[in-house]
């Protein structure tokens, strides 16, 4: 530890953020710049019979006017993830077009798009251009997709599949487990489609400038470089190296900004046919209708037990939606992000998970906030709580019972899953009675039967989590069809004056890297944390980058930072050496200077900076500059667990639940902010609470989303949730060098199933087993009538 | 149609459609982008501004409704580099991640504490009704109000 | 989001503003807060091609004592409502109504007449309107007519106002005894079910919004009232009830008799 890792400092950002002074895309204004509007299907299934542009060329201030027949992106978006099917057919990857020429495939899908000098006069226009739809049945269910006689989504594919795929022990050995065992539990639900809703709508500013033929895109992502790629190798065939993609301040993401999105693809191709900058920012109708959202899974499941309450098998069969067209990352989430957390934190012997992954009328489902590992832990923490209660077993005796026992990593082996990962480190027992004497169970259960006598419906769930970062490495994620790879790039750049820039291929949208970064790169520098800055979110300043997602910035883009410390130090001290006189061996850093062990002779870390840019008196050979740049690719995920416990009071009457307490125990690895830590799992908590309670894109059966907006779609509100309660143990990742793990989705990921164990616990007496989410008052109110 | 309003307190006068929203005057005429829109629709709060001593959502007021009025935008709220009381506590107890309905809740905020300086934590939470954050599940921005209205009334 | 363009007249007079509503007809909207709305112009679901703004019409921003009634101006805001002593003291029941729409900003700006004027079946004041005998004043060609609550609902986003007037003014009687209770519907915090309830002496008088398309007088309720709350049994009774994903017929019909017992009992 050092001067400030470990340290709630406060953070750099916030200067600029509470003066209003923070740089969204939507704040940018170019010189000249155009204003757009789309044309958006109003159907989930229709075909494009014709489209009238003439009156919108002619509305005043119009520039253009685009649809699907202007040769823009002939190649559309591409997919990052490739997962066949299991027969090794190759998986099905519809174009996804920029604009659509023939068949429309969910509502919002963009027809046309109208450019002019003024959004009012875009928008105007907009409502200019006629087209004519021939209105097809809809399919929006990935189960019902999967029916003979569905509604068909791609015409090349009339069964909706886009590929199966399983994971773990043979099928059969798990059946045969289950027919054997002592007492089976069955579940079946729907892990309901959310809408990630991060507050800043998405926005794009595309620049193209003639005389240096290059593009500029401004754009609200959470990976610049990616975005680049994409853009540039698939669907524009542009060179990547004249085009830059800013991405400064971003206002959320929570997944929803990591895909390439048609919409900035279409502005980069218009900004160089119309010579002017060209931008475009959702508004919050469209955002619900394109931004790509999260869950959607029909599941079916069951877990056997012994005669002693311990898991003998588990089996899960899904279906994973995948809306119209194949998302970036898409196809990993109900996979690779899922199925290989299906262990939990139990030693499960047999386990063996079923997908199939259907193509449905409505916009793409991808990661959101956690991808694939709140589906398997929603799964996991209902099952065990409903397993409990059939087996008349304590929901923490029967957990307790069969956790992994602790491991290091280190001094024990990591812990081999029987569904292709190894678990780093882990304590899983410790978090879980840390979380228990935090809620004070044992006095809970007579304060609930005290409660049940007054007509008060109280209720305590349990959820004990795993889930896995920072996915790597990138040999293992190519192998299992990520068309991408998942180091980071962290470059560490020393002034001559010893200042420290340090350019990070992570993307910082809310989670604090300007401070938590500068924290330990100035506590392994030994220097003042106002000598370093930490750029980000620009691929002319930044070498390269995968960006943030999936809890990888620290224990990832971290780490790449520290390797480039490492080279700096390692250089730092052969100019040392040098100067001081000595053997590089006889040296030792501290506190910002080296020193000849033994001696008060030293020189300070910017002494040396300088002597490395005006190499005057400099070692023979030695190159001059201080300035290195690491790419680092983990060896392994990291997991970070814990232990989330809700306590709710259900209104008897209306069915409506009161969240009374929520407590979460965390073990994200070493912690370098707790501050922000503490920060990422209240949020991760919120969203996990609105997707147990509240939160559900809805369709009816012509596929319209009739909860398209904030008078429909019920996102959390500051007096629906309670204070969260934490706490943390600490059980360092073994395999990188901050021994971190991951904290930013650990919230949502553990929260959902102990609100839902809370209600069902609290009206169990009723008989009640199961309840459908999101936990509407309705929802309640029926189960407790039946 | 000509318009003249206080903002921040600098008069400006400028000939608007009547369509142009007060956020989208803000924002693209003055080029105050620290009102933000989230929704467009009075739903998420993003856009609070103080309009003649009140709160109110500037998405859903027309500029030309504004006509003569006072206004007072985020960048209204500190003295120069002197962050105010309620942009202070933000700041000290993590009350903001992304920053962009940041805005709209200090703005919020110091309309919850004028009509009550010592307001409880329900209080508080039902005060924020009418703002969305996605980042921090309200439990630091609640700890920052609460903390700012015992440093205001200290 | 941006609405179809529109001219826009700031009237200083009532009568400008009537004369202005009577030659441009549907093409005309009356604007005072615009909580209801401009949300509806940006969404382009309505586009009228005038708003005349009535915010700085004096008369119709007072709130005043007239012998045994509270007169209300239709500028009123919810904000001005629920915190105005005269309402405090003499129909605390529309102060916690007023206190239950939307949130501060929408609290701050939103207004009485604006509110009832756009008749949104799942509005707040309709309850209070209702179970108080309210009369809303209108002014328009024609002179002055005061329509009693009970024939002013008429139907979904529908009123007896016509075309040419504008509302002026919401009299209420003095109530001693009232109150609201709401269940809010929980993305647009909109009533699913609101029930206001004034009890005098031997009866009470019920009115409910959220229910069904048009907010009404739970005769039912009344007429059964035996002084406990069995009575809130009835609170359908001959009603079409709404049905939405919130709440189907039979949720929403359960939560009114919930609702009518909580404000009954309160």
């Amino acid at each position: 530890m050092g001067q400030f890792i470990g340290k709630a400092v406060k953070r750099r950002e916030d200067a600029r953020f509470l003066k209003g002074a923070g740089t969204y895309t939507d704040d940018i204004k170019l010189p000249q710049m155009a204003h757009t509007a789309f044309v958006r299907s109003p159907y989930a299934h229709a075909k494009v019979i014709d489209i009238r542009i003439k009156k919108a060329q002619e509305a005043d201030g119009v520039i253009a006017v685009y649809t699907g027949n202007d040769g823009c992106g002939e190649y559309g978006v591409p997919c990052g993830w490739q997962v066949d099917f299991k027969n090794g057919d190759t998986m099905r990857e519809p174009m996804h077009p920029l604009l659509v020429k023939n068949k429309v495939k969910h509502v919002g899908e963009a027809v046309a798009i109208v450019v002019a000098n003024t959004l009012a006069q875009a928008r105007d226009a907009a409502e200019l251009v006629e087209v004519d739809y021939e209105e097809m049945e809809a399919v929006t269910c990935p189960k019902k997709a999967m029916d003979e006689g569905a509604p068909i989504v791609h015409d090349d594919w009339p069964d909706n599949a886009s590929f199966d795929w399983c994971i773990g022990n043979d099928r059969t050995a798990v059946e045969e487990a289950l027919a054997n065992a002592h007492h089976v539990t069955e579940i079946k639900y729907r892990n309901q489609r959310v809408a990630p809703n991060a507050m800043e709508p998405r926005s794009y500013i595309a620049d193209y400038n003639v005389n240096d033929d290059k593009w500029t895109l401004y754009t609200s992502t959470q990976n610049p470089h990616l975005i680049r790629l994409l853009l540039c190798a698939f669907v524009l065939g542009i060179p990547e190296h004249k085009v830059r993609v800013v991405s400064k301040d971003v206002g959320g993401g929570f997944g929803s900004k990591i895909y390439h999105y048609t919409e900035e693809a279409l502005l980069t191709w218009i900004s160089k046919e119309i010579g002017r900058p060209v931008k475009w920012t959702s508004d919050r109708s469209e955002a619900f209708l394109t931004d790509a959202q999260g869950r959607d899974h029909m599941v079916e499941s069951k877990m056997g037990f012994d005669k002693d309450g311990n898991i003998v098998a588990h089996l899960t069969d899904e279906y994973c939606a995948m809306g119209a067209y194949l998302s970036t990352f898409a196809p990993a989430v109900p996979t690779y992000l899922h199925g290989t957390l299906f262990q939990g934190v139990y030693t499960t012997p047999l386990i063996h998970l079923n997908v199939v992954a259907p193509f449905t009328h409505t916009v793409a489902v991808d990661a959101y906030r956690g991808a694939g590992r709140p589906e398997a832990t929603y799964l996991l923490e209902r099952i065990i709580s409903k397993a409990a209660k059939e087996m008349d077993m304590d929901p923490a005796a029967l957990r307790l019972k069969n956790f992994i026992p602790p491991f290091d990593g280190v001094n024990e082996p990591g812990y081999q899953t029987q569904v292709a990962l190894q678990y780093d480190s882990g304590n899983y027992h410790a978090t879980l009675k840390r979380g228990l004497e935090m809620v004070g169970y044992e006095d809970f259960r007579k304060k609930q039967e005290d409660a049940r006598k007054s007509g008060k419906l109280l209720g305590i769930g349990i959820s004990t989590y795993i889930e896995g970062c920072g996915i790597a490495p990138s040999a293992v994620v190519g192998a299992l069809g990520a068309r991408a790879g998942l180091y980071e790039v962290g470059q560490v750049r020393v002034q001559p004056t010893g200042k420290v820039s340090v350019f990070t291929g992570s993307h910082s949208h809310g989670q604090g890297h300007e401070t938590v970064f500068a924290q330990f790169v100035a506590d392994k520098l030994g220097i003042p944390m106002d000598d370093v800055i930490i750029e980000h979110g620009d691929t002319d300043q930044v070498a390269f980058g995968m960006g943030t997602y999936g809890s990888r910035s620290l224990s990832v883009g971290g780490s790449a930072i520290i390797k480039s410390i490492e080279k700096i130090l390692e250089k730092g001290a052969k100019i040392a050496a040098h100067k001081l006189e000595a053997a590089e061996k006889d040296l030792e850093y501290a506190e910002g200077k080296w020193t000849v062990k033994g001696t008060d002779k030293s020189i300070s870390f910017g002494d040396v900076s300088l002597t490395a840019y005006v190499p005057h008196d400099y070692p023979e050979g030695l190159e001059p500059g201080l300035d290195f740049s690491s790419f680092y690719d983990p060896s392994n995920f990291t997991y970070p667990f814990g232990t989330h416990i809700a306590v709710v009071e259900v209104d008897a009457e209306t069915g409506k639940v009161d969240l009374q307490r929520f407590i979460a125990c965390d073990d994200v690895g070493n912690v370098m902010n707790p501050m922000i830590v503490d920060g990422q799992i209240h949020g991760g908590v919120a969203q996990g609470i609105g997707q147990a309670l509240l939160e559900e894109v809805i369709f009816d059966n012509t596929g319209q989303m009739i909860s398209g907006s904030y008078m429909d779609y019920a996102l959390p509100r500051a007096d629906d949730l309670p204070m969260i309660e934490t706490d943390r143990t600490v059980t360092p990742c073994p395999h990188n060098p901050l021994g971190v793990k991951g904290a930013g989705e650990a919230g949502a990921i553990g929260s959902t199933p102990a609100v839902v164990n809370a209600v069902v616990d609290a009206l169990a007496h009723l008989g009640v087993t199961d309840i459908q989410m999101p936990l509407t008052p309705q929802r309640v109110w029926r189960a407790m009538q039946q | 149609m000509q318009i003249s309003i206080t903002v921040n307190g600098k008069a400006y006068s400028h000939d608007i459609e009547p369509r142009m929203s007060l956020v989208e005057y803000l924002r693209e005429i003055l080029n105050l982008t620290g009102t933000h829109i989230g929704c467009d629709t009075s739903g998420c709060g993003a856009c609070t501004i103080n309009i003649d001593g009140v709160a109110a959502k500037s998405c859903t007021l027309l500029a030309v409704q504004a006509n003569g009025a006072s206004i007072t935008t985020i960048e209204g709220m500190a003295k120069g580099n002197e962050l105010h009381p309620i942009q202070e506590a933000f700041k000290e107890h993590h009350g903001l991640q992304c920053g962009f309905c940041t805005p709209g809740m200090v703005m919020t905020a110091a309309d919850i504490l004028k009509n009550n300086p010592s307001p409880n934590e329900m209080e508080i939470r039902h005060g924020l009704e009418g703002n969305f954050c996605r980042c921090t599940g309200y439990h630091n921005i609640v700890k920052s109000i609460q903390h700012a209205a015992e440093k205001m009334n200290s | 989001m941006i609405p179809s363009k529109f001219d826009y007249i700031k009237v200083s007079s009532l009568n400008e503003a009537i004369e202005l509503l009577d030659k441009h007809g549907y093409d005309a909207k009356i604007l005072s807060g615009g909580h209801s709305l401009i949300p509806t112009m940006k969404l382009r679901l309505n586009s009228p091609e005038l708003l005349i703004d009535i915010s700085s019409v004096p008369e119709l921003n007072s709130i005043t004592l007239e012998g045994d009634e509270i007169v209300i101006g239709a500028n009123c805001t919810h904000h001005a409502i629920l915190s105005s002593e005269i309402v405090n003291a003499h129909i605390n029941l529309l102060a916690q109504t007023a206190k239950c729409i939307g949130d501060i900003q929408v609290r701050n700006r939103g207004t009485i007449g604006g509110s009832l004027a756009h008749a949104d079946p799942s509005a707040d004041y309709p309850a209070t309107v209702l179970a108080c005998d309210a009369t809303i004043v209108v002014q328009g060609k024609q002179g002055e007519r005061s329509i009693v609550a009970s024939e002013f609902f008429q139907g979904i986003f529908t009123t007896a106002i016509e075309n040419d007037e504008i509302i002026t003014s919401v009299r209420f009687p003095k109530v001693a005894n009232g109150n609201y209770q709401k269940f809010y519907q929980s993305a647009s915090r909109f009533a699913v079910v609101g029930v206001a309830v004034v009890k005098e002496e031997n009866k009470v008088k019920v009115g409910i919004t959220g229910v069904s398309d048009t907010p009404y007088r739970a005769t039912a309720v009344e007429n059964a009232y035996d002084g406990t709350a069995t009575a809130a049994s009835h609170a359908v009774d001959g009603i079409d009830v709404m049905s939405d994903h919130f709440a189907d017929v039979n949720y929403r019909s359960h939560l009114a008799k919930v609702y009518v017992k909580k404000a009954l009992e309160a």
